[in-house]
């Protein structure tokens, strides 16, 4: 009798490691952030992409409803797919588009610019990668959707996406 | 001559003592990215990672140690920003609770075993 609850045992046990490790399998590896949250946006320092002028996110995020700050990088491809989402975007007039450019070449940044065109109202630029880590991020692109209060009410991670700005765009109503 | 050897000695703590707080500066920044984890690379620290996310966030604790911030505090900075997977250290809390006890446990109820099966043998 007590061999047969030992055996029952160790059976429910492989059992029961075997439904957790085989539901595992299915569960993604890769680690993301949560997107949803409301922090304030941390206060920093940056420089204009044309002009060059030095500028605060003080002097940036003051006077509008919404912002939509986007990191962006011309050697990013994922970037390049989500231009004319931002393009689209960059319509709706009740919004202000800021693009921070990660980690790049002026000259490269000017020119894919240049190419696709230029939906944000201004460029700011984060030469080495730590306004964006201070921001939260962890690659290109994101999309940061802020509110007047200077809060992040909404984090895309990755590029955008049709239905992302279907999302965006009831968030701004 | 003698206030000049005194100057150059006094000259001379001085700077290694600053040299000191820049090796030690390093050294914690070192410590606190290989508990870091890189979110690019991920199962690799911020400092064997050379990932751009990594190699920026070694210039932001080394931004943030020099604004004053303490170890702990840069660690509780990280986990509100990225939360609490980011460290190799995960704190004490209701969420790893299972992770924290069950080690304990099973430690306690293995030794248990052991000991009872010890008193029979005997």
């Amino acid at each position: 009798m007590k061999n047969k609850i030992l055996l029952f045992t160790i059976v429910l046990f492989f059992i029961f490691c075997f439904v957790i490790l085989f539901k595992g399998l299915n569960n993604s590896n890769i680690y993301v952030p949560k997107t949803i949250s409301e922090k304030t946006l941390v206060n920093f320092n940056s420089k204009d992409l044309f002009s060059e002028i030095e500028i605060s996110s003080d002097q940036i995020f003051v006077g509008n409803e919404f912002y939509i700050l986007n990191i962006w990088s011309s050697w990013c491809s994922p970037c390049r797919d989500e231009h004319p989402q931002l393009m689209q975007l960059s319509k709706n007039s009740s919004v202000k588009l800021i693009g921070l450019n990660y980690k790049d070449n002026p000259k490269n940044a000017k020119k894919f610019i240049d190419i696709l065109g230029n939906p944000y109202s201004m460029i700011i630029i984060d030469e080495n990668g730590t306004i964006s880590i201070e921001l939260g991020a962890y690659g290109v692109p994101e999309t940061y959707i802020i509110n007047k209060d200077k809060k992040i009410i909404k984090k895309f991670i990755g590029p955008l996406s049709e239905e992302s700005i279907e999302e965006i765009n009831l968030i701004l109503k | 001559m003698k206030l000049l050897k005194i100057f150059l000695i006094i000259f001379f703590i001085f700077n290694f003592t600053q040299l000191n707080s820049v090796e030690n500066n390093n050294e914690l920044i070192n410590k606190i990215s290989k508990n870091i984890r890189c979110l690019i690379c991920q199962g690799q620290s911020v400092y064997d990672s050379q990932s751009d996310f990594a190699l920026s966030m070694k210039l932001v604790i080394e931004k943030k140690l020099n604004e004053g911030l303490k170890e702990k505090e840069i660690y509780e900075y990280l986990i509100d920003q990225y939360g609490q997977w980011i460290t190799y250290d995960p704190e004490f809390n209701q969420k790893t609770l299972i992770l924290w006890t069950l080690p304990i446990l099973l430690f306690i109820i293995g030794g248990a075993i052991i000991f009872r099966k010890l008193i029979v043998l005997k």
